[in-house]
């Protein structure tokens, strides 16, 4: 059986992915902090789709670990693809206040991944197979005072998997950056979201895993979001730096 | 909100909490106004579980073990029999006993201890449950199995015991997910009794039977036996069920439309014997295949009055009723024969060794009075009306047929349940 790793797996946009894999016949590795959490899901899971649900305890902001950790789990199974979905959305007000906040979404969001997938390149590298799959944010895209401190972090996985993807496809690896835009998760319980722009958390999954399979590059959940972002990008500094988005 | 069942009567305003997990049900269990109820897919006719204060047990779904060796599951009391039946199936197991409809759940099948075409064989669906948790009103769990007083009260218990949360079911080796139907005509009741008598050796068996014929040919019937091929393949891809479009116009089912359609169905039928290779969901849920076919009865909605009679007075009760029906002209085509197999020990459990028959009715002014008068030739002839489908009866026609109703009360009241879990239909009957 092949594998797919997702870490972050007690979200529920990593819940939605790894059904659709699990449906195409895909084993599970489930990566998370807290691995008790997400028990119950994980055995649903395998029983209804028949497949192998592993549950691995994982910590993002733990970067030293990740080197033995990775060298483990790809020597005990044959892994097709990682997804990461991990992410940490500080609110703005507070993190400017609180510098470890900031300090945990930078960790969380870039350089806990980018320590995890540079070692994952490596084996995929060598061995001229697999995918990476980066879940990242329209929050990247440029930044705004309302949420630049997890949007500049976002910005740094962004272009890391921009240059990973480049860095890679002489090897046939794929690299698939996920821009979901809003969502209803947790995450954003609470927030007003406009209803045209708001994804359900399945069908976050469900366009993940046709992506994946295609080879595309870049993935906008719901495709009214590339168009924002087009408009938004091309609003010149002078005029965007004076704007409230 | 506003929730109704299957009958699409009564509609009820409850407050409704939707749990997922057991942790949520215990704050929930704790913090809900009292007479609370469980509710699991709506699929009981009438108003087992409706009641001001509802539980919503759908959402606690999850399978949580499954030896596909020995052919157990164990699975989250929301789990619906059709879930079951997707993973089960393609490695080999069915359900032990299933009702006509496969969208229900797991909690709802042991509370109402459903059955099956199987009866007389497997019994009720409590027979198929190898051991169950239950959660008290102040969050305690137990688990319980068959010969236990929990697990007796809790079985067909209608959720007045506790809230079940999860059980583990014993499965049904299958060979194949083909089924071997063999379809028997019979002109008149006494035709149709032989045939079930002379087919009592098959798993499966079931008539449809034709309740506005009059004279020699009261009691016609479409007797249908089966069993699993012996080998075989063991797909299962469910068919995506045909939605039917639109509320019916009350009046477009009435005593004429019925019999030109029950005349059709029994001639339709080939004379004598036929045999029919079939599928799981054709066999065993010909009406899943239509969704929300309970719109086809009107606004008004609909009931189920099904009812068992004792073997030794089955003959003689299934004419007098029978007679009654055809007399008023209000027909169902959806009439439903079966022969029973022995009682369990469950206090409330519906089936007993006999003959019972189910008919659907539109909801119309004067159906009251005929039911009325079916209650009595029912108690009459020493039999008892099912709860699942219930939502009219009164309280001495209901007690008059359950001899363990004073067993099943005298546990409510020393377990302080009374006014703990009470649906419209046990505050109206009593229990």
């Amino acid at each position: 059986m092949q594998y797919v790793v997702i870490i972050g797996a007690k979200s529920l946009i990593a819940q939605s992915t790894a059904l659709y894999y699990a449906q195409a016949g895909f084993g599970i590795i489930a990566c998370a902090r807290d691995t008790q959490a997400i028990a119950l899901w994980a055995t649903d899971m395998a029983i209804r789709n028949s497949v192998d649900v592993v549950l691995e305890s994982f910590d993002v902001e733990a970067l030293e670990s990740h080197a033995t950790w990775w060298q483990n789990l790809s020597g005990r199974y044959d892994i097709a693809g990682v997804i990461t979905v991990a992410g940490f959305m500080p609110s703005q007000a507070q993190a400017q206040e609180d510098w470890s906040l900031v300090q945990r979404a930078i960790v969380v969001n870039y350089m806990g991944l980018v320590s995890l997938l540079n070692h994952v390149a490596n084996s995929f590298e060598a061995r001229k197979e697999g995918f990476i799959v980066g879940v990242s944010s329209v929050a990247g895209n440029r930044g705004r005072k309302t949420n630049y401190l997890y949007g500049s972090a976002k910005a740094g996985f962004s272009a890391y998997l921009s240059g990973l993807r480049n860095r890679l496809s002489a090897s046939g690896v794929h690299v698939l950056t996920v821009l979901p835009g809003f969502v209803y998760t947790p995450m954003t319980q609470g927030l007003a979201l406009p209803k045209a722009l708001t994804a359900h958390p399945d069908e976050v999954g469900a366009a993940i895993y046709r992506a994946q399979q295609k080879g595309c590059n870049i993935l906008y959940v719901r495709s009214v979001w590339r168009i924002i972002m087009l408009i938004i990008a091309h609003i010149p500094e002078t005029i965007f730096k004076r704007m409230s988005l | 909100m506003h929730i109704e069942s299957w009958g699409r009567y009564p509609i009820v305003d409850a407050k409704v909490e939707s749990v997922s997990t057991l942790e949520v049900l215990q704050e929930v269990m704790q913090e809900m106004p009292r007479p609370m109820i469980a509710y699991g897919n709506g699929r009981s006719y009438g108003d087992s579980a409706l009641g001001a204060h509802i539980i919503d047990m759908r959402k606690m779904n999850k399978f949580l073990a499954f030896d596909a060796q020995e052919g157990t599951i164990t699975c989250q009391s929301g789990v619906l029999l059709s879930e079951i039946l997707d993973v089960a199936v393609p490695q080999g197991w069915f359900l032990r006993v299933t009702p006509g409809t496969k969208h229900i759940t797991v909690g709802g099948a042991i509370a109402s201890d459903v059955h099956g075409k199987n009866h007389h064989v497997e019994g009720c669906f409590s027979q198929s449950v190898v051991s169950m948790r239950i959660m008290h009103p102040d969050g305690r769990i137990d688990s319980t199995h068959a010969g236990e007083e929990l697990f007796h009260a809790t079985c067909g218990g209608m959720g007045l015991t506790g809230v079940i949360v999860d059980a583990t079911l014993s499965l049904k080796k299958i060979a194949s997910s083909t089924i071997e139907q063999t379809t028997i005509k019979s002109p008149n009741l006494r035709e149709t009794f032989d045939a079930f008598e002379a087919t009592a050796h098959m798993p499966y068996s079931v008539a449809w039977i034709d309740c506005l014929a009059k004279g020699e040919a009261m009691g016609r019937s479409l007797l249908m036996v089966g069993d699993f091929a012996k080998e075989g393949s063991l797909d299962y891809t469910p068919k995506a069920s045909w939605q039917f479009p639109l509320t019916l116009p009350s009046w477009v089912l009435n005593g004429w439309s019925v019999r030109l359609f029950n005349m059709l169905y029994y001639a339709k039928a080939p004379r004598g014997t036929s045999h029919q290779s079939t599928s799981i969901d054709s066999f065993f849920y010909p009406l899943d295949s239509i969704g929300a076919w309970n719109r086809i009865y009107g606004r008004n909605g609909f009931t189920q009055y099904q009812f068992i009679l004792p073997k030794a007075t089955s003959y003689e009760g299934l004419s007098a009723i029978l007679n009654a029906i055809a007399k008023s002209g209000k027909g169902s085509f959806l009439a439903v024969l079966k022969l029973y197999g022995k009682a369990n020990e469950n206090y409330l459990s519906f089936p007993i060794e006999g003959y019972s028959l189910a008919l659907d009715f539109k909801i119309e002014p004067t159906l009251w009075a005929l039911l009325d008068t079916l209650d009595a030739l029912v108690a009459h002839y020493g039999g008892r009306i099912y709860l699942a489908k219930d939502v009219r009866v009164s309280q001495a026609h209901f007690e008059a047929g359950y001899e363990h109703i004073d067993t099943f009360r005298a546990y409510r009241h020393r377990e302080k349940l009374e006014n703990t879990f009470a649906s419209l239909q046990s505050q109206r009957v009593g229990i």
